[in-house]
């Protein structure tokens, strides 16, 4: 661009070849706009646990940026947060058809008991290894989910993990790079990685439980006892190459299913939806 | 090598065959390469100028992150962190720019902590409002754009080059901060009192970004003989005020300068006196937030030693492994 003319007509000529702020970050993909397809009430259920865990976690990321320990983490924290609140807003979009609400609606004015977010994407950023050791867990996770979630009966469903899973591969190999970076650099990132993984652990096990609602949703949600095998044969070689031993000792009783969430999740709420509820019946 | 170009006694310096050519270059328009000879004042005038504006995207970073965790719609969320998140990438650019004439990112990064070096002074104002985002866009993203546009035909290569995609993607920011004024000044009353109110504290500070009137810009006329700027400050801040008021006619928004009129004779918008004790001021480092951004920075820069370090130590660990897996 070498002209000095700049007025908000051309600007707006500009706006699909630009950087980062891709248009699909602005408007949901068009399938999930025009297809008439509208959700049951326990699709809708699935669609908000997977929607809520990504939306949870997007809101976490999007606090490291201007805070994180070089320019490039800035970026690349705020790629994967713009990669999962891209997910959630497609997934509670479609969980809204059920119940003739947008995706706002679900996110700035349902209170906590109705989220049903995990409690290991509630636990807070802490420490740079305590944000990788959460990010490593909750996409290998992602990645094996939304590789069979591709599957899915639900074309919606299938549409929003075909897109998605390529993502979480990316966000993936971010996160093993700094276990290992983290775990083999110096003592003292030794330590703190050490520490993260001893933290995060005893929220493992709450991901793969099994809830009544997947019984009713045979072929179309992802069974999570049915993923651990494949979550930690993809962890192990990380783990082994990075000499981490497989914390043993508290496993959280969890709950974020049916509505039991951690201490953090309120807080996390309180600043999300402040000025939103401020304004009831506002758009912005 | 000095050879005496003209031996005119009306031309007494001595010029060399290199800043021939680097003058031949400037005057033919071309662009000065990183491997180009360039006189020592041309290359310290662009680290100066490239750091600061690298700088600037760093600091400027926090205003808008501050609400990033608090945006009232997913959509407005997405949009602001990849809009933050751009200027990340801005100042990568830009550090990368300054480096190819010799500067090091650290030294950059450690005269920036030590309150050293300079950024815009905008980002020394605070976000108390939604709407802040909104006239962050619209009048110090344009602003910026005014600025900086002509800089994409700046004579140092590396740093033209690097505006080039900075613009495109501001372009766009500007853009996304009308939308958010435009919305809220469709929406209640409440909504258009914060919109109303946001412009009024951002307008003149945006102005003041194209830096003091000419006839008291002391770096302004060799930079612009050796084409690293291409307008005088005065010139931009015209274009920039005779763009915003058709536009704050759109949003419905009124720009608090009550002396604002159109010169029927210059075609012009002419412009209000500008009270350049408050610049100063904030220049001095007395504006609301000069401490609080740097702390800041400080403490993100400082928290991250110990994986800046793990980083550095586990790259020096895995080429030693590749040098003795070649050697063995």
């Amino acid at each position: 661009m070498t002209d000095d003319t700049v007025n908000i007509d051309s600007a707006e000529a500009d706006a699909d070849n630009h950087g980062h702020v891709a248009v699909d970050v602005t408007t949901l993909d068009a399938e999930l706009i025009e297809g008439p397809s509208v959700a049951t009430a326990d699709i809708a259920e699935y669609a908000l646990w997977l929607g809520d865990d990504s939306l949870i976690l997007a809101q976490q990321l999007g606090a490291w940026i201007s805070r994180a320990p070089e320019l490039e983490e800035d970026v690349a924290l705020g790629n994967v947060g713009l990669d999962l609140i891209g997910h959630a807003r497609s997934l509670l979009h479609y969980a809204g058809t059920a119940t003739n609400r947008s995706e706002d609606d679900l996110a700035y004015w349902r209170t906590e008991p109705d989220f049903r977010s995990l409690h290991i994407v509630e636990q807070p950023n802490g420490d740079f290894a305590h944000t990788i050791a959460r990010q490593f867990i909750v996409s290998h996770y992602l990645f094996e989910l939304y590789s069979r979630l591709r599957a899915s009966a639900d074309a919606t469903l299938a549409a929003i993990a075909a897109k998605a899973v390529k993502e979480v591969d990316y966000h993936r190999d971010h996160s093993k790079q700094w276990v290992l970076r983290l775990t083999q650099g110096t003592d003292e990132s030794r330590r703190r990685m050490v520490t993260a993984l001893s933290d995060l652990w005893p929220y493992v096990e709450e991901i793969f439980r099994d809830d009544p609602l997947i019984e009713r949703l045979e072929g179309i949600a992802v069974r999570p006892s049915s993923l651990r095998p494949a979550f930690d044969a993809a962890i192990a070689p990380v783990l082994a190459e990075a000499e981490l031993e497989i914390p043993r000792g508290f496993v959280a009783s969890g709950g974020g299913r049916t509505g039991k969430h951690s201490e953090h999740l309120a807080f996390l709420l309180a600043e999300m939806q402040v000025l939103t509820r401020a304004h009831p019946g506002a758009s912005w | 090598m000095t050879s005496t170009i003209t031996p005119d006694m009306s031309a007494p310096v001595a010029i060399s065959v290199e800043e021939q050519q680097f003058n031949d270059l400037i005057e033919a328009d071309s662009r000065i390469e990183p491997r180009d000879w360039m006189p020592e004042g041309y290359r310290k005038s662009l680290v100066r100028q490239i750091s600061q504006h690298a700088h600037s995207e760093i600091i400027g970073m926090q205003p808008e992150s501050n609400w990033i965790t608090r945006a009232p719609s997913l959509k407005r969320k997405a949009i602001l962190m990849a809009k933050v998140q751009d200027e990340a990438g801005h100042g990568l650019y830009l550090y990368s720019a300054a480096q190819t004439l010799g500067a090091t990112r650290d030294d950059m990064t450690d005269a920036l902590i030590a309150g050293k070096a300079r950024y815009s002074s905008i980002f020394n104002y605070p976000t108390p409002s939604w709407a802040d985002m909104g006239s962050i866009g619209w009048l110090v993203d344009g602003a910026a754009i005014c600025n900086q546009v002509p800089l994409c035909r700046a004579s140092y290569g590396p740093y033209g080059r690097a505006m080039v995609r900075i613009c495109k993607e501001e372009s766009f920011h500007q853009r996304q901060g009308f939308e958010i004024l435009l919305e809220l000044m469709q929406g209640t009353d409440e909504q258009r009192q914060m919109a109303q109110d946001s412009v009024n504290r951002w307008y003149w500070p945006a102005l003041m970004m194209f830096g003091p009137p000419d006839d008291d810009s002391p770096n302004s006329a060799q930079s612009m003989a050796w084409k690293i700027k291409r307008h005088s400050n005065d010139e931009l801040r015209q274009r920039f005020v005779n763009m915003l008021v058709p536009q704050a006619a759109v949003l419905g928004v009124t720009l608090p300068d009550p002396d604002l009129h159109f010169n029927e004779e210059t075609q012009q918008w002419d412009l209000g006196e500008i009270d350049w004790t408050e610049f100063h001021e904030v220049l001095a480092g007395r504006g609301p937030n000069n401490a609080q951004r740097l702390q800041r920075r400080r403490d993100a820069h400082e928290d991250g030693a110990w994986v800046r370090e793990a980083a550095a130590a586990y790259a020096r660990k895995q080429s030693a492994r590749t040098e003795e897996m070649a050697a063995s």
